[in-house]
């Protein structure tokens, strides 16, 4: 059914080098520890980048592309020297970073500024892929399936993907731009109704709930709308921006659209190391703004709700 | 807002501002035909002074100043929308991310406050080599004359542990700052043949 390769015995205690991020220090943190759990539980070993920098994110990207591409290639840099052939990130904002680093590498015509600016050896033989796209092309939703202990069945949610997990496609080379399904199969493989989502790639408003907090309302105010339209009880996501907007400022979004939204924001990562039986608490399950016990309810089978 | 004149279309067009967006965003302008595809997919449209179809077709008439001063260059969040659905492969984002850092050159910046955001998170990533999303946030609603914006979620980061006020520092920090010296040496040994610009010309 799937096209992919979802061998398990080959990834079994397979090193996979970690860069977090510096949301997943801060306020995402539970994406990181969800992802380390999750990891563990799969038999991927992740090996933190040691001494790692931030990548620049958008700031740096509107300085200049070389700078922002020096910032994330020092990560890649260290990384190859630990031995490392694929880099993995949580986030999206980073993994951009770290592929359009490796694409800045590529180009003849920007290779040695790169290297001018960096100030260290660096050959660019490495992969960079989201913690999504691990899961999903490497373990893959049939391998995840046999290791599901607590379904989640009789629970609905939507997949919100946001803007760059699976776009541009020559970039991404991820899943589907217009149609993502990778979190939806991962979701469906640990039993949770799934129901059509159309907002899966609508810009929740990126950087400017800071800047220009109306924008971020607006937007993310429209995604959990449509959640709720479509019946879903939760929102799973896989990047810490997108969950920070739709979760952390449901408040600001409630005043904004005159609405009482209480609707959790999940990563993936939760979701399935919930499935797989993994402690809540490890996976920061209460760290969310927006409470999501309702995650833990045990419900009989995943037709039983009308919605 | 400035308005394009068509009458004097021909006086304000700069080929060689056409020359540059090319060559930085690595795109051809050239190529879009106006289809509109780029606009209705672009959730920020709304708050744009010209809509991104437009901003391509200022490009291709060279008005300069109208593009580098629009609001639009500093709302787009690059979400890629546009990119992907450009039916004749433009990479829209690309232009409009090449916009960006030109306006930054010819200090035309529209959104101050955008651009000063941005600042502050270099500063601390230059400084620290890490950042800490709310621990910019006061500084920067202090500089933007907002004490009180985001005021409101303080509380709720506090009582979930995630609040900091200073990023972890790691110990290649030095290595950091080098990176952004040696960019800002390159950007100036890049600025001075360039010195000397043909007037700008609004209207
Ligand atoms: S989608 Fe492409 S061709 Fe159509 S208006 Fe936008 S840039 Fe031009
Ligand atoms: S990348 Fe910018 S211009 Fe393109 S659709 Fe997104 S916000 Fe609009």
């Amino acid at each position: 059914m799937n096209p992919h390769i979802h061998n398990e015995e080959m990834f079994m205690n397979r090193r996979v080098a970690y860069y977090q991020g510096c949301s997943l220090e801060g306020l995402a943190h539970e994406f990181d520890t969800s992802t380390r759990e999750v990891c563990a539980a799969l038999g991927i070993e992740l090996v933190e980048i040691p001494d790692w920098n931030c990548c620049g994110s958008t700031p740096a990207h509107s300085l200049d592309p070389v700078l922002s591409a020096a910032l994330s290639a020092r990560n890649l840099a260290i990384a190859v020297r630990e031995g490392a052939d694929v880099v993995m990130t949580p986030c999206p904002g980073c993994l951009k970073s770290l592929k359009e680093s490796l694409e800045v590498y590529h180009n003849p015509h920007q290779r040695q500024k790169l290297l001018d600016i960096l100030g260290m050896p660096f050959d660019g033989e490495v992969k960079a892929v989201s913690v999504l796209q691990l899961l999903y092309e490497q373990v893959g939703p049939e391998a995840i399936r046999e290791r599901v202990v607590r379904p989640l069945s009789g629970h609905s949610l939507v997949p919100y993907y946001g803007c760059l997990l699976s776009r541009p496609a020559h970039f991404a080379r991820f899943d589907d731009p217009e149609n993502p399904v990778s979190m939806d199969r991962l979701m469906e493989a640990v039993g949770a109704s799934v129901p059509d989502f159309p907002y899966k790639t609508e810009c929740c408003g990126a950087t400017y709930g800071v800047t220009r907090n109306e924008i971020v309302g607006k937007l993310s105010g429209r995604i959990l709308d449509m959640a709720l339209g479509v019946g879903a009880e939760a929102v799973a996501v896989a990047c810490p921006l997108c969950q920070q907007n739709l979760d952390l400022r449901q408040g600001q979004l409630n005043r904004q659209w005159k609405r009482n939204f209480d609707i959790p924001v999940v990563y993936i990562t939760q979701i399935i190391g919930l499935a797989l039986g993994i402690d809540p608490k490890k996976l920061g399950l209460h760290k969310l703004f927006v409470d999501a016990g309702v995650l833990l309810e045990k419900r009989e089978s995943e037709n039983s709700r009308a919605v | 807002m400035e308005r394009a004149h068509t009458l004097t279309i021909q006086k304000t067009c700069d080929k060689d501002f056409i020359r540059r967006v090319e060559e930085a965003s690595e795109q051809e302008v050239s190529k879009c035909y106006q289809c509109g595809n780029c606009s209705a997919s672009c959730n920020y449209t709304y708050v744009y002074d010209y809509p991104v179809n437009q901003i391509m077709r200022l490009i291709q008439l060279g008005q300069k100043d109208i593009v580098l001063r629009s609001r639009s260059v500093w709302l787009c969040a690059a979400c890629q929308a546009c990119t992907t659905r450009c039916p004749c492969n433009i990479d829209v984002a690309c232009v409009m991310e090449a916009l960006r850092v030109m306006s930054r050159e010819e200090n035309t910046v529209s959104l101050k406050d955008v651009q000063m955001f941005y600042d502050e998170f270099l500063k601390s990533v230059k400084t620290f080599g890490r950042v800490f999303e709310t621990g910019l946030l006061p500084v920067y609603n202090l500089k933007a004359m907002k004490p009180f914006g985001d005021m409101d979620l303080a509380p709720k980061v506090l009582q979930k542990g995630k609040l900091h006020f200073l990023p972890s520092r790691i110990k290649g920090r030095k290595h950091i700052a080098e990176i952004f010296e040696r960019f800002e040496e390159q950007g100036k040994k890049k600025q001075e043949p360039r010195e000397v610009n043909e007037p700008s010309h609004s209207q």
